[in-house]
């Protein structure tokens, strides 16, 4: 029970900014548009987070300015894209590449530096509830704040009207044109809100997870993150699902070498990336899944007038 | 008035080209103005990241053993980005071009002839072309996404290399240190001017942007490779498959970094490090966009990047910024090259407000 009661928030903690970055990323994918840089803003975000809060000693704060920092990397995709018609998958790579370098500039003062901030306690009545309450307060409360985002983008994806206007953007810009829809508002609206979400999902990594800055800290999470929106076929509960399986998959590493199997480091180290392609290649081998599934227009430019 | 974008009714030739030059002084001025921000002297600044790295011979030496690797994996990508095949591994080419080729080094040590370094180059080549292998076959066989896969595969690659270097590979001799053995001067390239690093594995860089050229403007799968990019369904209409598409594309840009990690570890490094490159096979991803996807341009935006790794580190020691200040500028150039190019396609016209009606009245 001990043991599986750990695994079980070892598999929350790690998956966690893949849930924040991975469903910002469905958002903006479900608007039509592909923003391959959302390794560089969870870079960015970090670093940003990393920065204010060691200065503040306010995660909150560090939270807070990440997820703004994110959304203003996006902004530039945004701009490039959606007002200058440039190709996204070129945007999205510059975007990465920028982020990697603009977090590792930035970033260099506070290389080895650890920091101090103000442990969250939860009320005390939170460990008095039966069962679980022991539980419940050993998992970070940015935990919970990725739930309440699932709850909300299911919420607005498929039960309010903006949201609708959002996924027919998506599938089909010409006739959301044709309708009235200002198809390169939403869809900045979406690349925006992605870009903040990756941010976040940086500063979990930076501020809860580690505790440390490092130069590429985020070990191509960002990129796993694209790639379950994929294996999630663009729907938001099974990015949730997805995310917790590679929080599990990571969470094997620390297992195994505490229960001292005799295997290198680096393998295990190796498993997300090997298990991203393996999920991948189990979802694309099946076109009709995909086709069916994936915003017709994703990657492509929209030159709507006016 | 209003700013608007109208559409050319054919792409700008001129715009073509001078779009990077536009994206490079845009990008020399927006670091104008961040060094004047940092309080940095902006004349010096400028004098430290241009003329400085390059003033003396050693300098160009090093402009050259740094630009070879970039302009050679930059072409190798080039062909598969006409194709719009996204090969974005070529770092993890790279390090498995390391692995493959510093295996046979390492094998050989002191004992082997003039043939090592031939047998590296094959050997790198092909563990490079291997690892593009895998997410051409991905691609093709259960049509996963290469740009996911290929980069996957980098971290993989990444950690396969730290693990030997810090398991069996490490020099027994190496006081600890993350560092395999000494490469055999067997091994390395043969230095080409005294007094500089630089070395043979230049030419080999020269021969590949000649053969590129040549497949690129002269052959017939040059040209099935660019109708394939500009349009898949005239592609497909003509017969020109997109499978092969892909596994030229993929197989090019593999080929070109494995050959680049051997030119690492039997050039400057001389041994083999749990990193194989310094981000060389992302920073030629700039280079081959930079170059617009033709051998001269690659060639003169690989010096352009190249330079800019130099400035970085003069920029460390003159300066005192961080040398990471070089990715920062890669990105900026990149971001400012997208935008200048939509005035490849589009012209910028200014508007009045005045209704057409008026207009006419009047």
């Amino acid at each position: 029970m001990e043991t599986l009661s750990a695994i079980l928030i070892a598999t929350l903690v790690a998956g966690t900014p893949l849930v924040f970055a991975a469903l910002g990323e469905l958002v903006t994918e479900r608007s039509g548009v592909l923003n391959l840089g959302v390794e560089g803003m969870m870079l960015f975000g970090a670093v940003t987070a990393f920065a204010v809060t060691y200065t503040t000693h306010n995660l909150w704060l560090g939270v807070f300015v990440a997820a703004f920092a994110g959304a203003a990397l996006s902004a530039v995709f945004a701009f490039l894209t959606l007002t200058l018609n440039a190709n996204q998958v070129a945007s999205g790579l510059a975007l990465a590449i920028f982020g990697a370098g603009a977090s590792a500039f930035l970033g260099k003062p506070y290389v080895g530096v650890a920091l101090t901030h103000e442990p969250f306690e939860f009320a005390g009545w939170v460990s008095g509830i039966p069962v679980i309450g022991s539980f419940l307060v050993q998992l970070h409360p940015l935990v919970y704040l990725s739930w309440a985002m699932f709850g909300g983008v299911v919420w607005f994806l498929y039960r309010t009207r903006a949201g609708l206007v959002l996924r027919a953007v998506g599938e089909s810009p010409t006739s959301a044109h044709s309708v009235g829809y200002p198809v390169n508002t939403v869809r900045l609206y979406a690349v925006l809100f992605g870009g903040a979400m990756a941010g976040i999902a940086g500063a979990y990594l930076a501020v809860v997870y580690t505790s440390l800055w490092t130069e590429g800290m985020t070990a191509g999470r960002g990129w796993i993150a694209l790639a379950l929106v994929v294996f999630a076929t663009w729907r938001p509960e099974r990015v949730l699902l997805g995310a917790y399986l590679f929080g599990g998959v990571t969470t094997t590493q620390l297992f195994a070498q505490g229960a001292g199997i005799p295997v290198p480091p680096e393998m295990m180290s190796a498993l997300p990336y090997l298990a991203t392609i393996v999920v991948l290649v189990l979802i694309s081998r099946n076109p009709t899944l995909v086709q069916l599934n994936a915003p017709a227009p994703l990657g492509k430019l929209f030159h709507g007038e006016g | 008035m209003k700013v608007k974008l109208e559409r050319r009714a054919e792409p700008s030739q001129i715009m073509q080209y001078l779009s990077p030059l536009i994206a490079v002084g845009l990008t020399a001025l927006t670091g104008l103005c961040m060094f004047i921000a940092m309080g940095k002297d902006p004349a010096s600044a400028f004098y430290v990241f241009t003329v400085q790295p390059i003033e003396n011979l050693y300098g160009v030496g090093e402009l050259l053993i740094k630009a070879s690797p970039l302009i050679l994996i930059a072409l190798g990508l080039a062909v598969g980005f006409r194709a719009n095949v996204w090969n974005i591994g070529a770092e993890g080419q790279l390090t498995v071009g390391v692995i493959f080729s510093g295996a046979v080094a390492l094998l050989c040590g002191s004992q082997g002839g003039f043939w090592v370094l031939p047998a590296m180059l094959i050997a790198g080549a092909f563990g490079g072309m291997v690892w593009a292998a895998i997410p051409a076959f991905l691609r093709t066989r259960f049509n996963a996404n290469e740009i996911l896969t290929s980069l996957m595969l980098t971290y993989v690659a990444q950690l396969w290399l730290s693990y030997l270097i810090y398991g069996p590979w490490r020099d027994p001799a190496g006081f600890n240190f993350p560092q395999s053995e000494p490469l055999a001067s067997s091994a390395m390239f043969p230095i080409l001017i005294e007094g500089t690093r630089l070395n043979a594995s230049v030419l080999i860089t020269l021969a590949a942007a000649v053969l590129t050229w040549f497949v690129l403007k002269r052959s017939f799968v040059g040209y099935q490779l660019q109708v394939a990019g500009l349009s898949e369904a005239a592609a497909r209409y003509a017969g020109f498959s997109h499978r092969r598409a892909v596994w030229i594309g993929m197989l090019a840009g593999g080929v070109a970094a494995g050959i680049a990690g051997v030119g690492e570890i039997a050039g400057p490094l001389g041994q083999l490090f749990p990193t194989a490159s310094p981000g060389y096979g992302f920073a030629a991803i700039i280079v081959a966009f930079l170059g617009r996807l033709q051998p001269i341009g690659i060639v003169l935006g690989g010096l352009l990047i190249s330079l800019l790794y130099l400035s970085g580190e003069a920029a460390q020691m003159t300066l005192n910024l961080p040398s990471a200040i070089t990715g920062l500028f890669q990105g900026v150039l990149l971001f400012f090259l997208l935008g200048a190019d939509v005035l490849i396609n589009y012209r910028v016209r200014m508007i009045s407000e005045t209704p057409v009606l008026k207009r006419v009245v009047a």
